[in-house]
């Protein structure tokens, strides 16, 4: 069992962590069935599985927000139970949750030591606290963010430095980033394995959950795969493990076709829905022309701040352009109105979920209904069993899982939850369709579900226009493809006449500058 | 739970057919993902049954109105107790009511406004300048010239135009709610002084005071107008457009805006709702103490806020009941009427009152983070 890593450090490849037959039972659900777990100095230990498998139950029983029922935990050499997540900090047990905890308003350094400031007789030591911080950044390669910054004036990607930062302060054996790169983009993807290069060279174990499996090729040692609550497989190197069998195991089958298959798409034989001429927002993105005709998916790809999310957000009227002029159907739309682009028939699965798309402690049905509310209204008075039964019949087409719409749409899974969105536009019939990273947070088996939907939705005539910043599915999901960069867009074709590494050299062009 | 099981014909015109994703998936993976997500679910929901069956039946809506209900009877209990006959007159009972129905009207227009994510602190001096206005000298000869329905639609139009105000500069100037209305609670009460000269001013109209003054099956047409402005309410919250709007602007308003929502407009109509509401209040006070004066209503948005917040309506917004603010307003009115003919202080009433308050919000938010729904 000596690992292939040989890292230099203290004690390489030494077993750090071993959790053996960890059970976690909630009243009335076995959310854990023994997962077995073990973690070597050194190495970056890669945690897969499905939405619902358990890896948030098992990182949080890690990192002692819970309590295991059964099962041994070994930390060390030592059996150990964590009372606490103060004590798991203190053990050396640091974990990065997808939601970042700083607070903004605060300084890096202040972030930083929060919880545990660093005084002299009840007075902060602020030159002390921010030369060790800039040490710590120094070692996480950042010694240009500044410790005395706010942290609210960071970007997604240095506030992530800040807070490994903060799980470096205290002296961390095992680091867990759950989803780490979620937030970033390419550049600041690569900073990331960097950052955990080092770390890992210096000894400290990582486990790194994520979605793209790409990633974990990239910078994962082992992985261990879990389903319903219990190990499929562990200690998987990754070398040695093509995708195809990680897929098997998490979901028990093999994918062939993730994408639907594109029509022919003859531009000439279908009206333009969409039409976009100059449109420009001040200071973030000018001089966009854009024409999507009616069964057509175009994608919109670049990297985070190129101005894709803007570009969609202002021809749906949410951001109020500075210039040009966005049609649909012929009919100018009016500046900054969003009412007046759903009128007309355009809708928006926006980028954030949760804080943008949906009201989630309220009913699926009304989710689905809040924008073509007037249809089941007479007088203002509303049929709510004819809501029900529209949104009843879109959610069992839709295959929304669990079933029943009356339940509130923050209980399901990111998948579902993005059915929902998407069924409420279907409802509205609406002519032009722009989706803000359609995929983000959603599992495997439901992407191919989600991306199979979108190309229905395309064939029925819709206008579909799509932001990701998954290179791979702008390319395998649309018809043509436009490149932002810096608020411009510097190229368009069809999505068969470019591939992956093409899409990355028009993107980083430039923006190592 | 609908468990419908109709195969499902059109859904959205002509996508039926390749709606069927089912081909792309095998259906052993499907088993999975189901498999994965009722787990997830049943972890939700098993952290709720954590919480006792009692807080599990007091966070459902009828439950909460269940428990408001117990104690309005437990103090009506306490009130017979201690008081006797004097509380449980009719005569009482009549002065309880026609009380509540004032505060009542305003905390109903109240439920919107907060329920659609704000706040007004504005109601009393609104319902202050509401009345001032339709009592003026040139009102009530208007009154008495033409009709005392004059009178009405002055209070009225008082009160919606503060309203649109708030709402307008809530709205579209930008401005905090907390702070709009703390600055229409100074500048309404101060106009209402300017005008009355802060004199009380007697009404004389004939019709006016009989008609809101009578009688109907032994309660006052003040009562009627609460019910009536109750059932209204409750119907435009819960069975309409406006009221699903006024939810969702509440629960979370970039998602209203994105999902087409006219969001700006909806918060006016709002506060423009509300201060039609001090404007009916403002007439039941008129009608029930023959006089406008610039003092009524003076500490009425704390009544008003604490009915609805202890009814069960979530300060933040997003959710609001209409029966849990009348059970509120009854609670509050039913408290201060026992502590009076106790001949307790006003001080001690008010000291209860506080207690009331943090107790409900204490017990409010506790529900919230137990049916939390957005881990």
């Amino acid at each position: 069992m000596t690992p292939q890593n040989t890292a230099p450090s203290a004690a390489p490849g030494e077993v750090l962590l071993q959790m053996s037959g960890i059970v976690k039972e909630f009243p009335g659900v076995r959310a854990l069935g023994g997962v077995d777990l073990d973690v070597r100095a050194g190495e970056v230990h890669c945690l897969l599985g499905q939405n619902g498998a358990g890896k948030s139950t098992l990182i949080k029983v890690l990192a002692a927000a819970y309590q295991p029922d059964e099962g041994t935990i070994t930390w060390n050499g030592q059996e150990v139970s964590f009372g606490s997540p103060l004590q798991a900090i203190n053990a050396g047990v640091a974990t990065i949750y997808q939601e970042l905890d700083l607070v903004p308003d605060l300084s890096v350094a202040e972030n930083v030591f929060l919880g545990h400031e660093m005084s002299r007789g009840g007075f902060s030591q602020r030159a002390r606290a921010n030369k060790v911080t800039r040490e710590l950044l120094t070692r996480l390669g950042h010694p240009e963010i500044s410790p005395s910054r706010a942290v609210g004036d960071l970007s997604p990607a240095n506030q992530q430095i800040v807070s490994m930062a903060r799980a470096l302060s205290h002296d961390t054996k095992l680091l867990i980033l759950d989803e780490p790169s979620a937030v970033l983009d390419q550049e600041g993807v690569k900073n990331l394995f960097r950052v955990i290069r080092g770390l890992t060279a210096e000894g400290v174990a990582i486990v790194y959950i994520s979605h793209r499996l790409e990633e974990i090729r990239e910078i994962g040692d082992r992985i261990t795969v879990l389903k319903d609550g219990s190990t499929v497989a562990t200690g998987l190197a990754v070398a040695d493990t093509p995708t195809s069998r990680l897929i098997e195991l998490m979901t028990g089958r093999a994918i062939e076709y993730v994408f639907p298959p594109r029509p022919e798409f003859d531009p000439a034989r279908n009206d333009v829905v969409l039409e976009v001429r100059d449109l420009a927002l001040e200071g973030v993105f000018s001089g966009v022309d854009m024409t999507v005709h009616a069964g057509e998916i175009v994608g919109l790809t670049g990297l985070v701040g190129a101005g894709r999310s803007e570009i969609l957000e202002t021809l749906y009227g949410a951001r109020r352009a500075s210039n040009g002029t966005v049609t649909v159907d012929g009919k100018p739309l009016r500046r900054g109105s969003v009412t007046n682009a759903v009128k007309a028939g355009v809708g928006l699965c926006p980028e954030e979920r949760k804080s943008q798309g949906l009201l989630l402690d309220q009913a699926v049905y009304t989710n689905i209904t809040i924008s073509s509310m007037n249809r089941f209204a007479r007088l203002g008075f509303l049929d709510r069993g004819e809501e029900r039964a529209r949104a009843e019949q879109l959610t069992t087409s839709l295959d929304v899982r669990p079933t029943g719409v009356v339940r509130a749409v923050g209980t399901l899974s990111g998948g579902n939850q993005q059915k929902v969105v998407l069924a409420r536009w279907l409802l509205r019939e609406c002519r032009v369709l722009l989706l803000d990273e359609p995929t983000r947070g959603v599992d495997v088996g439901a992407r191919t579900e989600i991306y199979q939907l979108i190309r229905t939705l395309a064939d029925s005539g819709v206008a579909v226009v799509v932001v990701s910043s998954e290179v791979e599915e702008v390319l395998g999901l649309s018809d043509r493809v436009l490149v932002v960069r810096e608020g411009r867009v510097v190229h368009e074709s069809a999505a068969t006449e470019i591939d992956e590494s093409q899409v990355l050299d028009l993107v980083m062009e430039g923006s190592a500058a | 739970m609908s468990e419908s099981s109709t195969p499902t014909p059109e859904p959205g015109g002509s996508l039926a057919a390749g709606l069927d994703v089912d081909d792309a998936r095998t259906a052993a993976d499907k088993e999975a993902t189901r498999k994965a997500e009722q787990e997830a679910l049943e972890v939700e929901r098993a952290k709720a049954g954590e919480a006792s069956a009692l807080t599990r039946l007091l966070g459902t809506g009828m439950g909460r109105n269940l428990g408001l209900v117990i104690a309005l009877v437990i103090l009506c209990v306490v009130g017979a107790a201690t008081a006797g006959e004097r509380f449980v007159s009719t005569g009482n009972v009549q002065t309880i009511l026609s009380l509540a129905a004032t505060i009542g009207v305003v905390s109903i227009g109240m439920t919107f406004v907060i329920t659609g994510g704000g706040i007004d602190l504005s109601v009393g001096a609104i319902l202050a300048l509401s009345s001032v206005w339709c009592t003026t000298l040139a009102t009530q000869d208007l009154a008495r010239d033409g009709h005392w329905v004059a009178m009405v639609a002055v209070a009225l139009l008082v009160g919606a135009a503060c309203g649109l105000v708030n709402g307008l500069l809530i709205a579209y100037g930008g401005i905090v709610p907390f702070i709009m209305t703390l600055a229409m609670l100074a500048s309404a009460r101060g106009l209402a002084e300017i005008i009355s000269n802060r004199k009380t001013q007697i009404v004389d109209v004939p019709g006016f005071r009989e008609f809101f003054n009578r009688e109907i099956l032994g309660l006052s047409f003040s009562v009627w107008l609460f019910v009536l402005v109750a059932i209204a309410g409750w119907v435009l919250l819960n069975r309409t457009t406006f009221g699903r709007r006024t939810l969702a602007v509440g629960g979370n308003p970039e998602a209203a805006r994105l999902a087409g929502i006219n969001v700006k407009r909806h918060t006016v109509m709002l506060y423009v709702l509300v201060g039609v509401c001090c404007g009916i209040a403002a007439l039941m006070l008129v009608a029930r103490t023959t006089t406008g004066s610039s003092t009524h209503g003076t500490l009425y948005e704390l009544d008003a806020i604490a009915a609805v917040v202890i009814g069960g309506t979530l300060l933040a917004g997003g959710r609001g009941t209409i029966v849990g603010t009348v059970i509120g307003v009854l609670i509050f009115t039913t408290l201060t009427n026992v502590f009076t003919l106790n001949n307790r202080s006003i001080s001690e009433q008010s000291l209860l009152k506080g207690a009331i308050i943090v107790a409900a919000v204490l017990l409010q938010q506790r529900l919230a983070s137990r049916n939390s729904t957005t881990t």
